[in-house]
């Protein structure tokens, strides 16, 4: 057996990217980002950051301004047949030939993807998308969330190699989505590199390998979604008082405990990664003030407080 | 080439031209009975013959001819103006498919099914007035050739539009008052002489010309001349369509 080193060629390798539209604005400035093969890679921002003029410059929807996309190493703009061949995508607006069934709608794709007629596979993936009781329903009768079923259908029908997915999950029911991220989840097990958008932090927490987050055109970072996390993680740590009371000691203050539910709890925020968290002298300091503790908790902050803190530090 | 997605594209636009026949279908047909009721056999009692071709014979090329570039243009214009309006222009972006197949795809399907109205409209004149085609197979010729003609103009509209009137605009402005103008329903030597030479700026005679030749062996203009526009404004529409690809025109932002 042979083992495989991690030098594999990028599914997606973006550089220099930039897009200036007609209107003169400029949604992307000279990005630069790769995705790996086999990778689901969350994309966050803001309204108007530039997540759908990113993917639709990978997808063929927009002419970049300057710089180089590569997918599978080869050029969208001068090898396209090659590169939209092996992409699919599901567009963030709800679309698709409204008066045409979904069965017609989805073998339409594949064929437009220069793939034969298999009914079998289509047959499948309406199962898997629990859309096979509505194959002969016209798209303009199922309700929002069956049409973005369609849309990921119809991008699965051509057994892409790498998914984009912009907000997937926009306007959809828990349970939907819990669905969706089953089906994303089992296309990465077959191989497939998904990139997807979301304004849903949980999606990407829960989803993700990678997280890249891009505000006003430029992608600001890109990390380990395990790494980011932990990075800038904070902790909080709650300790729960026997007996409540009306003012914190100025000592406790000082070291940086807040009194939060009407004085029934202290808590102290701080930096997983630090040297020293410092949580022994605190909780001796505690004691010494003769509070009685009746329970303690630490909690993670999530990639939210983390994502609205990274986009305040740069405002 | 990408054959699938031409055939993907093509069968997907013949579809939708079925499931709405009543409407594509019918009412070509309704109208053009009309014009023979009115032109045919009201007026046409009238006048004795046009260049030894009973009038109501006489008028059936012209009105085919109307009715042909009417519905390429109409045909390809809402063919891909539709998915722009809808958004499901996208996926034909996104997919793997050149300028070229896009255009076959679409501008094939519009002209098949002008052809095939023209063909059925053929067989309703057959019922009102005795019909001879002196060259059957230069028929076929000018109505694929105009067909396509139309439906390249018609697409090239339908990239333009932004919106549902502009669509129509061409259409009602120019195509119809041309065709009116252009020897449907009359013979320009019919003309004075200073029209004769005005309609001669009007590409619809020499279309009408050299598809009524193919009926009766008589025209307007020569033969030669009518081939050779007809093939001149194909060049010209292929020449539009792919200025507007090279370009990205409206379509890529
Ligand atoms: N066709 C266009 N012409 C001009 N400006 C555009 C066009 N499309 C997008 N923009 C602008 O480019 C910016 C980025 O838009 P984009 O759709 O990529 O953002 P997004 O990150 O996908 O936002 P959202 O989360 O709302 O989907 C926005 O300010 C938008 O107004
Ligand atoms: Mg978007």
């Amino acid at each position: 057996m042979n083992m495989h080193v991690e030098t594999a060629q990028p599914a997606v390798s973006i550089s220099n990217l930039s897009k200036t539209y007609d209107t003169g604005f400029e949604a992307l400035k000279s990005v630069n980002l790769d995705i790996r093969k086999g990778e689901i890679f969350a994309l966050l921002g803001p309204n108007g950051a530039g997540k759908t003029t990113l993917i639709g410059s990978v997808c063929g929807l927009v002419n970049p301004t300057s710089g180089t996309i590569l997918v599978n190493g080869h050029d969208v703009i001068e090898e396209f047949r090659k590169t939209r061949a092996v992409i699919g995508l599901v567009p963030q607006e709800l679309t698709g030939e409204r008066y045409e069934t979904v069965w017609d709608n989805v073998s339409f794709t594949r064929g437009l993807f220069g793939k034969p007629r298999n009914d079998a596979l289509v047959e499948k993936i309406l199962k898997d998308l629990s859309l096979w009781d509505k194959r002969k329903e016209r798209v303009i009768t199922l309700s929002g969330g069956m049409k973005r079923r369609v849309l990921i259908a119809k991008a699965m029908s051509h057994q892409p190699a790498i998914l984009f997915l912009d907000e997937p999950t926009a306007g959809v029911d828990v349970e939907l989505r819990r669905d969706m991220w089953r089906v994303v989840r089992d296309l990465k097990e077959s191989g497939v590199t998904i990139i997807l958008t979301t304004h849903y932090i949980e999606e990407a927490e829960e989803m993700a390998d990678r997280i890249g987050i891009i505000s006003n055109g430029e992608i600001i970072l890109v990390e380990e979604k395990n790494e980011l996390m932990a990075k800038l993680g904070k902790k909080d740590l709650t300790i729960e008082l026997q007996d409540p009371i009306a003012t914190l000691p100025e000592h406790l203050v000082s070291l940086g405990l807040r009194l939060e539910r009407e004085g029934t709890q202290l808590v102290h925020s701080y930096d997983t990664q630090a040297e020293r968290t410092g949580i022994a002298s605190l909780m001796a300091a505690v004691s010494a003030e003769g509070l009685r503790i009746r329970d303690l908790s630490t909690s993670q902050s999530s990639l939210e407080d983390i994502f609205i803190g990274l986009l305040r530090d740069r405002t | 080439m990408n054959l699938y997605a031409i055939k993907a594209i093509y069968t997907f636009e013949m579809a939708r031209w079925w499931r709405t026949a009543l409407q594509s279908v019918v009412s070509p047909v309704v109208s053009t009975s009309l014009y023979f009721v009115v032109f045919g056999a009201a007026i046409g009692s009238r006048i004795d013959s046009v260049e030894g071709v009973s009038y109501g014979a006489f008028i059936v090329p012209g009105l085919i001819m109307l009715s042909l570039l009417q519905q390429s243009i109409s045909n390809a214009s809402f063919g891909i103006y539709f998915p722009k309006f809808s958004g499901t222009i996208y996926e034909i972006l996104s997919a793997p498919i050149s300028h070229v197949e896009t255009v076959i795809a679409y501008v094939g399907a519009a002209a098949t099914k002008s052809v095939i109205l023209s063909l059925i409209m053929l067989a309703t004149a057959g019922f009102f007035v005795d019909l001879t085609i002196a060259h059957p197979v230069w028929m076929v010729v000018f109505l694929i050739l105009t067909a396509t003609t139309f439906s390249l103009i018609g697409f090239i509209i339908g990239i333009w539009a932004d919106g549902f009137e502009k669509l129509q605009l061409f259409p009602l402005l120019i195509v119809t008052p041309l065709a009116f103008l252009g020897g449907t329903f009359y013979s320009i030597t019919m003309l004075p002489p200073v029209w004769q030479t005005i309609s001669l700026f009007n590409p619809v005679v020499y279309l009408v010309s050299g598809f009524r030749w193919s009926f009766y062996g008589v025209a307007d203009v020569d033969i030669v001349v009518s081939l050779g526009m007809t093939l001149g404004f194909l060049a010209a529409a292929l020449t539009v369509v792919t200025w507007m690809f090279r370009t990205g025109y409206k379509l890529r932002t």
